[in-house]
């Protein structure tokens, strides 16, 4: 078989859950993903066949009433045919209902979530995504334990963004001012990336992040775990943690590269020029207040686009953070 | 005198049919003599310019966003700068070509002809209406001057209404835009209505007519609400009065809702008139009548009502209830027959003609491909949970695409090459544009194919840098577009060097029945010489007989 249709691998692959990789489709690593698959590769066919035929008649027909001298004009032919244009009306419409029906019936099961599902907030923002667990605990990567369903209520603090997760074939849009939910069952251990699909400036296409789905008893334990992540680390070590998770990475660079606000690397101790003309020595105080109030200083040849962290770095976090910033030399 | 002048019994033309050799082109001269002019003739040539231009533009704006995506990191641009190529491209394909192109150039050349009438309804509105369109493509083209907008063409709130890029002029642009289209609109209704040969009933009519009045139809009553959407933009942008931004107290999914309920309408906008053309270029390159007349010209009143109930397909992933989701996505599919009636309504015209396999008819026969595989894939995406998965990935990105480029372009470059000898009076180089023709569609299909695949893989759309997995896609569509872009240029070329060096064009070179062929090529300035023709069944081919002393073809009179 050929892969453009599935081949083998495709069919298969629409029965059986976790299976690989396909011509068309990714991996599938969710309940939903066999029906997606079935219903994209049963439209492929129809589509198939209906191009195939369209151009086939095309071709005969070009082939075979070609003008030529022996058939200088076009025959007597008929310029009508009612029993043709209902067919081809009827016969149509009856294909796009089925697949309206099972389209609409496997949207019914990506919209309504399972009583009891385990349930994780979503923060999305430019540009990235926190992820916060029933226990409080925050990651910027989501983790979800095998074999049960995850409810994800998700919210945004500025701009649309969209929730994409391909190996699971779910997507919702994160509307600033509500709540959107997506719900999803993991069917295979290991990682999915995510993608931000609703365009949100910038850094959109940074806008990335990590499903990794554990063993249920292992992921019990590891977010009992992550919860106190933070001790037995350094604060340098865990700034440095908190760089990534927290989503400073996104605009910060460590390396002096100028990203969409200034480089962390050396900065500790300089005198920054700020866009009121105002200028200040990079201390504790003014890291501390660039996290909490970002716009109150905007350093020169920057836009004022950096979000507040207020209620978002306890006092641990921005010291640890503080700490982490003045080693980078 | 020659035999196609003895044939034409009309007394002294030359071969070219115009008295003197006078026409449209060299009846007056001057720069004023085009600014000023109220021929509908001059003013599509000008509308034919200005959206070529429009479209060069806008394919620069594409090849950089191609260029760009030729390594998953930075090739040359940074994101903020990509961003700004989409959305450039975007907008200026979309509002400065794509929407005015068909009407405005062919439908102003050629529907007055098509009527046998000297000019269209109102000749004033006209000329404001191109004037117009210069002044808001003024707006749009300053805003990239003062720094361009990177919004994406759809301005979606709140990212439209935070950024600090120029958006206010952009929107500003596209307002005036619109009313470009909807005076063209008026205009065209009311000619099609009042200037009708007293012969010529509705179903007399040429079906290029058909798509521009169905056209014209969604224009008038679609382009005031986008008018109002980007005037409320504008007001919450300036005044900060909560509209659509959550922040102020608005509903984000509100703007989607305005801007759908105008832009959905507008594809149609964009495919009706196409499908007008290739309803003439298939009946005319066959040589035979129309297959089923009657059902391709309800079928576009069809789409073009339907069009205006299928808004919210574009929200499946929105967060508009499910039900609602439910009704538009049943809707959706019902558009679909009207448009797989009229592919198989051409397929019946070629049966038992007599083709002949010009440029005109190889784009005919492209856009048939080309369109069905947009409208095919057009069913995966009203398709509930297929839509979830796909939506705004790079397989949304291919279908709109594979509809409106290859579509509307593929029948405006069809049309062109149609209509370029009428137009111009000039011959185009057969060969060349045949294989221009050629690289068009291996460069179109090799864009476009490639990025359906990575699109139901995940690959995401605007996005400026990708994962190492999508490169050999986006490698293969970059080398298609420029494959595409090479036929382009070649076109382009042989186009303008026809009009000086290429063989005059005789009256009707192709056979075509409508009565432009029966008008001096390029026609005079009042369309006909004294009364147009008697006009007959616009696809009646038994009376349009071929002269091979001159290798084109004349009409036999109607009987009286």
């Amino acid at each position: 078989m050929v892969p453009f249709l599935g081949g083998a691998s495709g069919w298969q692959a629409s029965l059986l859950a976790g299976a690989a990789k396909t011509f068309w489709m990714p991996e599938q690593r969710s309940t939903f993903a066999s029906d997606v698959d079935a219903l994209f590769y049963g439209v492929l066919w129809i589509c198939v066949f209906f191009f195939l035929l369209i151009v086939a008649m095309a071709a005969f027909f070009i082939v075979k009433y070609r003008r030529t001298d022996a058939r200088p004009r076009a025959e007597k032919s008929s310029h009508h045919n009612t029993t043709l244009e209902v067919v081809w009306s009827v016969v149509p419409l009856i294909i796009v209902l089925w697949i309206f029906v099972v389209g609409f019936r496997g949207f019914m099961d990506l919209r309504v979530a399972p009583q009891g599902a385990y349930e994780i907030g979503v923060t999305a923002e430019k540009w990235n995504w926190t992820f916060t667990y029933p226990n409080g605990y925050e990651d910027s990567n989501l983790h979800v334990p095998l074999g049960k369903p995850v409810k994800l209520i998700m919210s945004s603090r500025d701009v649309i963004h969209s929730f994409f997760v391909p190996d699971f074939r779910v997507k919702f849009d994160i509307v600033p001012g509500r709540y959107s939910t997506v719900w999803f069952e993991a069917t295979q251990t290991g990682q999915s990336p995510i993608y931000c699909t609703e365009y949100c400036g910038t850094s959109h296409s940074n806008m990335l992040a990590t499903a990794i789905v554990h063993e249920p008893g292992e992921f019990d334990s590891w977010l009992a775990a992550a919860a106190n992540w933070m001790e037995g680390l350094s604060p340098t070590e865990a700034g440095e943690i908190l760089y990534t998770k927290k989503g400073c990475v996104q605009c910060h660079s460590t390396d002096g590269s100028v990203g969409v606000g200034p480089s962390f690397r050396g900065s500790f101790g300089n005198t920054r020029a700020f866009a009121d003309g105002s200028s200040t020595v990079m201390d504790e105080n003014y890291i501390r207040e660039s996290i909490l109030n970002p716009t109150a200083k905007v350093v020169v040849g920057f836009d004022p686009v950096m979000p507040t962290f207020q209620g978002r770095f306890d006092d641990d976090e921005l010291a640890a953070t503080i700490a982490y910033i003045k080693s980078l030399k | 005198m020659t035999t196609a002048d003895v044939a034409l019994g009309a007394g002294p033309r030359d071969a070219h049919g115009s008295p003197d050799g006078e026409n449209y082109l060299n009846c007056s001269k001057g720069l004023k003599s085009w600014l000023f002019t109220l021929d509908h003739k001059r003013i599509g040539v000008m509308y034919l310019v200005a959206t070529l231009s429009a479209f060069l533009m806008g394919g620069i704006f594409a090849l950089l966003v191609r260029f760009e995506h030729l390594t998953p990191g930075r090739t040359f641009m940074d994101a903020d700068s990509y961003n700004q190529a989409f959305t450039l491209h975007g907008a200026i394909m979309v509002f400065l070509f794509i929407i005015p192109a068909i009407p405005a150039a062919f439908g102003n050349f050629i529907m007055p002809i098509m009527l046998g009438a000297k000019d269209v309804a109102f000749p004033r509105l006209n000329l404001a209406s191109f004037y117009f369109w210069v002044a808001g493509a003024i707006f749009l083209v300053s805003s990239i001057l003062i720094s361009a907008p990177d919004t994406g063409w759809t301005f979606y709130t709140p990212y439209s209404s935070s950024t600090t890029t120029s958006v206010i002029p952009a929107l500003f642009g596209v307002f005036i835009l619109g009313f470009s289209s909807i005076f063209t609109g008026l205009n065209f209704i009311v000619t099609i209505h009042k200037l009708r040969p007293k012969e010529m009933g509705w179903f007399k009519m040429p079906l290029f007519l058909w798509g521009l009045y169905a056209t014209a139809v969604i224009q008038v009553l679609a382009t005031p609400v986008l008018a109002i959407t980007l005037l409320l933009l504008t007001v919450e942008r300036a005044f900060g009065v909560g509209i659509f931004d959550a922040a102020l107290g608005g509903d984000p999914v509100l703007f989607q809702h305005f801007f759908w309920f105008y832009s959905h309408p507008a594809v149609y906008i964009m495919i009706l008139p196409a499908m007008g053309i290739i309803s003439e270029l298939i009946a005319t390159y066959s040589h035979k009548h129309i297959f089923s007349y009657h059902f391709i010209a309800y079928s576009s009143i069809a789409i073009a009502l339907f069009g205006f109930l299928v808004w919210g397909h574009h929200l499946f992933t929105s967060g508009q209830s499910s039900l609602v989701s439910m009704v538009f996505s049943a809707i959706t599919f019902s558009v679909a027959i009207p448009s797989a009636v009229k592919v198989f309504n051409w397929l019946f015209t070629l049966y038992k003609g007599s083709i002949e396999l010009k440029t005109p008819m190889w784009y005919a026969l492209i856009f048939i491909w080309v369109f069905s595989i947009g409208g095919l894939t057009g069913v995966f995406l009203g398709a509930l949970s297929l839509d979830i998965h796909l939506h705004d990935t790079y397989f949304v990105v291919a279908h709109f695409h594979y509809t409106m480029f290859g579509g509307t372009v593929m029948a405006l470059l069809g049309g062109l090459h149609h209509w370029w000898p009428k137009m111009f009076g000039r011959m185009y180089n057969e060969k060349l544009a045949q294989f221009a023709t050629l690289l068009v569609f291996v460069g179109f299909n090799l864009t476009f194919f490639t990025q359906f695949i990575m699109g139901s893989l995940g690959m995401p759309r605007r996005y400026w840098a990708y994962p190492d997995e999508f490169a050999i896609y986006h490698v293969l569509s970059t080398a298609g577009s420029v494959i595409m872009a090479a036929g382009f240029f070649l076109t382009a070329g042989y186009l303008l060097r026809s009009l000086t060096n290429g063989k005059k064009a005789p009256m009707n070179p192709c056979g075509g029945a409508t009565l432009e062929w029966e008008a001096a090529s390029p026609p005079v300035h009042y369309n006909f010489d004294g009364d147009a023709p008697k006009v007959g069944d616009p696809y009646d081919f038994d009376r349009v007989i071929y002269d091979p002393d001159t290798d084109s073809y004349h009409h036999e009179p109607l009987p009286s």
